[in-house]
């Protein structure tokens, strides 16, 4: 026998050198298990006299803890070489693309009809929609255009048998709005709209966003500072903007909104100016108690400025390389 | 309406550059679309004239000219044009001068002989092209005189943009009215004066309708010059504005047009019969017109006619029968005036769109007649000669154009503009837009111009002062709204929400247009009797109102795999349209996909596969469940189409009609090149998000069964479930779905084994064994009962 230090000096070199945790295993069980040294040690215990037990005890317990801490210690070590181990090969390379889906996007003409939207809910104006194919009475009469109006030929109009029409503009929700809801009332119509009109700046499908304020002392003024308001959060920078006078059959005075363009040209942007009486008159509001001013805005003009777009048929060849690229 | 500012500078001489100019018309609400110079001012360039004048000796076609450009000496010039003649002037490059074309020239000799300048012709001044042949300058023109000045080359031209209300800016007289409004610049009009009759002819002239026709001035002018030339001058300003000359009567009433606004119209005396009648065409009646198209005006339509009926279309256009010719010696010149109404879309209806019936469909001032035709007369017999017959202007006051005093307000100006602006200043623009001011004691009383047809109600003149004081400077302010707060359900846009989710699934959105093909449009399950179709389609590709989004997103996926795209994902949110109902029903919203090539984009991670029916339902119940009805949705197998009949479902929400998923029918599929390309189409107001309503979560543990059945293939899941749903409590069942689908060797060729897994939870105590088991054993029983199923132990 080598005595309690020899065997806690082989137990610590055998935990040492034990290659893996199934090695170190079998030092334990050599020298803790139940036929091990140790144990073998404690046994004998009773074959010693009684007043040598208590101290020999004491001795073969610390030596069972000594072999136990150098056991767990090599223990601790291999765990951690086996997980660093498993780590390396667990690497995975995380610069490869992720497993699935590809992304799409939305039409630049719906962003900027959210876009649009947005802006106008957050000055208070509800949103509303009417129909496409519409009648003669709402999307010309009711607008002050009667028929045979020089202005109507302004308008290229597609047609049903029967004298339904396909709107020209989205003017006419105006007059649905103010008949079924009254003043005041603030609201935006978007929506597609139709031009019998096709060419290298016409498509015969488009976009417009119509805007109308009837209450009690609505200005021109407040017109004024409204599209103002929208032209600059619209393109996000400051803008300088232009009102000429103009003519539409249901607006009076009327203007045509100029944007000065970074290249120093005036762009034309939208068109508006105060309710006509006689709108409101037809649509049963009292023009002297209420005034009113109306906005009329091609989307897809104002989406090629924004992003631009040069030519306005690629908003219709639903091209994915040019969709894609406003995602 | 394009014009060239040396004709409005001698009516009013503004002093403004051209870009001042174009500035000022533009805010005055003529619009200024372009603006150009015509031709360049030219260095070096003079009168000259041919003194002398014989063959090259060379060569046959080149003359050499001796040519008088003013300094005493004539200088030598071979010449190639075949119009060259002695006495005649015309434009001379001398040496040094650089041509519009950039040539520079100078002394060289041509065939041996020297050549010390050229002889231009219009086109090498950089005036019309296509020209050939000296330009003949008028006769009044003096050798060495300076050609840019005489040409008035480098004169700005503007195209202006006339809005339909201002009929009276279709005119040089009417612009520079408008330059001169906002002050400073006087308008100088052009004189008029009454022409003295040298012989007593007249034509007699009736108006039976007095409200169409209430005005017509008239001219008898015999013995014009057979050789008269209309005067370079005048042929410039038509040209610069765009008109083309024709002969010296015609070009007359034109530039009197353009001068005054006055339409006119100039007949063949002989070719006439007897007087002439303003009067509705009688029935059956038909013209040939000036442009050879021969038209059947009807009783609507008012015509001037002689004796043997119809001469002119009124105010559109003349007939070929009384036109002058070149060999006409006797005219007779009318100027009418025609009422808006009686003219409205008339010219439309036969196709044609003149200069008459634009001013006319819009309103002439009613008292230009007359100063129209001794306008016309005079420079009729300034440049042909003849004999003038007295003046005749046939009035009927009744149908004439009345000027209203319109009221104006000082407050309602102030509350309509937002501004205020001084009184002086409301009666000064006013004034000086040649209306009759009365202060009043709430603000004036206007009597408008006969020129304007636009004026009648008080928002008239509010525009008036407000354009010619000025739209810049009318300040923006801010003002104090009514709002409402928004409406808000649990979806708050639910056709945006529905285009993210699809987004995030990889469709692209597309815009196709709203009417499409007929053919197509069938083929795609369109029902003709609900069809809206166009009266006036752009092309026959675009001739009838969709029935589905279906035909359009086929067409983009297609022309995207031509593109090279070979994975499509398109959706598109857009309305169907349908005839014949309730305004309502009309037009349906709906969002519509297509999809087609591999399930995932290539890449390393999964294996290139083509997609099947299966991922894009998974799609469509993502929307569903956006909508927040997954549970309510109901997939039926039914017949489409323009869908595989084994591979597509009618989708229902809460037992109604919501939309279609499918795989494109092969036989389409093949012919318009999209093998296995899958839709989907949704009503998008199936995507309202119902309230969801709480209920307690439930705290006693869940318990899985699991049950195997072999049902006839034929069997949809669908019914399976519903079948095994019904056999348990719904108090307990908190699930059943289906995990395991197998057909092959070990069930045989008919039958397939289906396998559902069913989660049961009480919410009031733990489920024992026992309740599980027998929970089981019913769906089991039920299933054999329906389905003849056996079960798989």
């Amino acid at each position: 026998m080598d005595g309690l230090d020899g065997l806690v000096a082989r137990a610590r070199e055998a935990a040492a050198g034990a290659a893996d945790l199934a090695a170190l295993e079998e030092v334990r069980v050599h020298f803790l298990g139940r036929k091990g040294e140790v144990t073998a040690l404690l046994k004998n215990l009773g074959t010693l006299p009684a007043a040598e037990r208590p101290a020999a005890g004491q001795a073969i317990n610390q030596a069972r803890d000594a072999v136990g801490a150098a056991i767990e210690q090599r223990r601790a070590l291999l765990d951690e070489e086996q997980l660093a181990a498993s780590l390396a090969a667990g690497r995975l390379d995380l610069t490869l693309p992720g497993r699935g889906e590809a992304f799409g996007g939305e039409h630049p003409v719906s962003r900027s009809l959210a876009r649009i939207e947005a802006i106008f809910r957050g000055a208070g104006f509800a949103v509303h929609e009417g129909p496409e194919v519409e009648d003669d009475f709402h999307n010309f009469t009711a607008l002050n255009i009667p028929a045979d109006h020089p202005a109507r030929a302004m308008h290229d109009t597609f047609y049903f048998p029967g004298g339904r029409l396909l709107r020209t503009h989205t003017s006419p929700v105006q007059i649905r709005a103010l008949k079924a809801q009254g003043a005041p009332i603030r609201l935006i119509a978007p929506g597609r709209v139709y031009r019998c009109d096709s060419d290298m700046t016409h498509t015969p499908m488009f976009h417009q966003v119509e805007g109308l304020v009837v209450d009690r002392d609505v200005s021109f003024a407040h017109l004024k500072a409204i599209l103002h308001q929208f032209v600059e959060r619209f393109f996000e920078r400051g803008a300088t903007l232009r009102f000429r006078p103009s003519y539409f059959p249901f607006t009076e005075p009327s203007a045509e909104v100029d944007v000065l363009a970074e290249s120093g040209r005036w762009l034309e942007i939208l068109g508006c100016g105060m309710v006509h009486p006689e709108v409101l008159r037809i649509a049963g509001i009292d023009p002297e108690e209420f005034t009113g001013y109306a906005f009329g805005m091609g989307v897809e003009r104002l989406t090629m400025l924004r992003y631009g777009v040069d030519d306005l048929r690629l908003f219709f060849d639903n091209d994915l390389r040019f969709l894609r690229q406003f995602n | 309406m394009r014009i060239c500012d040396s004709w409005l500078q001698e009516q009013v001489a503004h002093g403004l550059e051209p870009q001042a100019l174009a500035h000022r018309l533009t805010m005055l609400g003529l619009e200024v679309d372009a603006l150009a110079a015509e031709g360049g001012p030219l260095d070096r360039v003079v009168v000259g004239r041919v003194v002398a004048l014989r063959r090259h000796p060379n060569a046959d076609k080149l003359a050499l000219c001796q040519v008088d450009v003013g300094t005493g000496t004539p200088l030598g010039i071979v010449c190639g044009a075949p119009n060259v003649r002695e006495g005649g002037l015309y434009p001379t490059a001398l040496e040094g001068a650089r041509l519009p074309g950039g040539l520079l020239i100078k002394p060289t000799r041509l065939r041996g002989e020297p050549s010390a300048g050229m002889l231009c012709s219009a086109r090498e001044l950089g005036l019309e092209a296509g020209v050939d042949g000296l330009l003949e300058l008028d006769a009044g023109a003096v050798p060495g005189a300076d050609i840019t000045a005489l040409l008035k080359l480098g004169d700005p031209l503007l195209d202006l943009n006339v809005t339909p209300n201002r009929a009276d800016c279709f005119s040089i007289l009417g612009i520079a009215r408008e330059v001169a409004a906002p002050g400073g610049a006087a308008c100088n009009e052009p004189a008029a004066a009454a022409v003295a009759a040298a012989i007593p002819d007249v034509l007699a002239v009736a108006l039976p309708v007095p409200a169409a026709c209430p005005r017509f001035a008239g001219r008898i002018i015999r013995g014009l010059r057979p050789d008269a030339r209309t005067p370079l001058w005048m042929r410039e300003r038509l040209r610069r504005c765009g008109i083309r000359p024709i002969s010296p009567v015609v070009d007359v009433t034109n530039y009197v047009m353009l001068e005054l606004g006055q339409p006119m119209h100039a007949y063949d005396l002989a070719a006439l019969d007897g007087g002439l009648a303003a009067r509705p065409a009688r029935p059956g009646e038909t013209l040939v017109l000036l442009d050879a198209q021969q038209v059947q005006p009807g009783p609507d339509v008012l015509v001037i006619a002689d004796g043997q009926g119809p001469v002119g279309l009124a105010g559109i256009m003349g007939g070929a029968r009384t036109a002058v010719s070149p060999a006409t010696r006797d005219i007779f010149l009318e100027a009418a005036h025609f009422a808006p109404a009686a003219l409205a879309g008339r010219a439309r209806r036969f196709g044609l769109h003149t200069d008459a019936s634009l001013r006319f469909e819009r309103g002439v001032d009613p008292t230009l007649p007359p100063r129209a035709i001794e306008r016309a007369t005079a420079l009729v017999l300034a440049i042909a000669g003849g004999q003038p017959g007295p003046l005749v202007d046939c009035v009927e006051a009744g149908g004439m154009p009345l000027r209203h005093p319109v009221r104006l307000r000082r407050a309602r100006l102030a509350r309509v503009l937002g501004v205020e602006i001084a009184d002086g200043e409301v009666a000064g623009i006013l004034a000086r837009l040649r209306m009759q001011v009365e202060a009043t004691a709430e603000g004036w009383s206007v009597t408008p111009p006969a020129a304007r047809f636009d004026i009648g109600r008080e928002e008239d003149l509010i525009e008036e002062v407000a354009r010619v004081h000025g739209y810049e400077r009318i300040p923006a302010i801010p003002g104090a709204a009514t709002v409402q707060a928004a409406a808000a359900g649990e979806a708050v846009d639910p056709p945006r929400e529905a285009a993210v989710v699809l987004a995030a699934r990889g469709y692209q959105e597309a815009i196709t247009y709203s009417f499409i093909e007929p053919g197509l449009a069938r083929r795609f399950g369109a029902e003709a009797a609900r069809e809206r179709v166009l009266s006036n389609p752009i092309s026959a590709d675009l001739a009838v109102m969709r029935q589905s989004l279906w035909p359009g997103l086929v067409l983009a996926a297609r022309e995207n795999l031509r593109r090279q795209q070979p994975r499509v994902r398109l959706f598109e949110i857009g309305a169907r349209y349908f005839s014949g109902d309730a305004e309502g029903q009309a037009e349906e919203r709906c969002i519509a996909g297509i999809a087609t090539g591999s399930r995932w984009p290539e890449q390393w991670g999964e294996r290139t596969q083509a997609l099947d029916v299966f991922d894009v339902k998974a799609d469509v119940e993502a929307l569903l469940a956006l909508g927040g009805r997954r549970a309510a949705c109901g997939f039926e197998a039914a017949h489409h189409p323009a869908l595989h009949p084994g591979r597509c479902v009618r989708i229902s929400v809460e037992g109604r009609e919501a939309g279609w998923l499918g795989e494109l029918h092969p036989a389409l599929a093949a012919e318009l090149e999209l093998p296995g390309a899958v839709l989907f189409e949704l009503r998008v107001e199936v995507l309202r998000h119902p309230r969801p309503v709480h209920a307690a979560v439930p705290v006693f543990p869940a318990v899985r069964r699991d049950v195997a059945v072999v049902v006839g293939r034929e069997v949809p899941v669908a019914r399976l479930l519903a079948v095994a749903r019904a056999a348990v409590p719904a108090a307990i069942l908190r699930e059943a779905f289906v995990f395991d689908i197998y057909s092959g060797p070990q069930v045989g060729n008919t039958e397939k084994s289906v396998a559902i897994g069913l989660i049961l939870q009480d919410p009031s105590r733990t489920l024992t064994d026992e309740d599980a088991n027998s929970a089981l054993q019913d769906v089991r029983a039920a299933l054999g009962r329906e389905f003849q199923a056996r079960v798989r132990e």
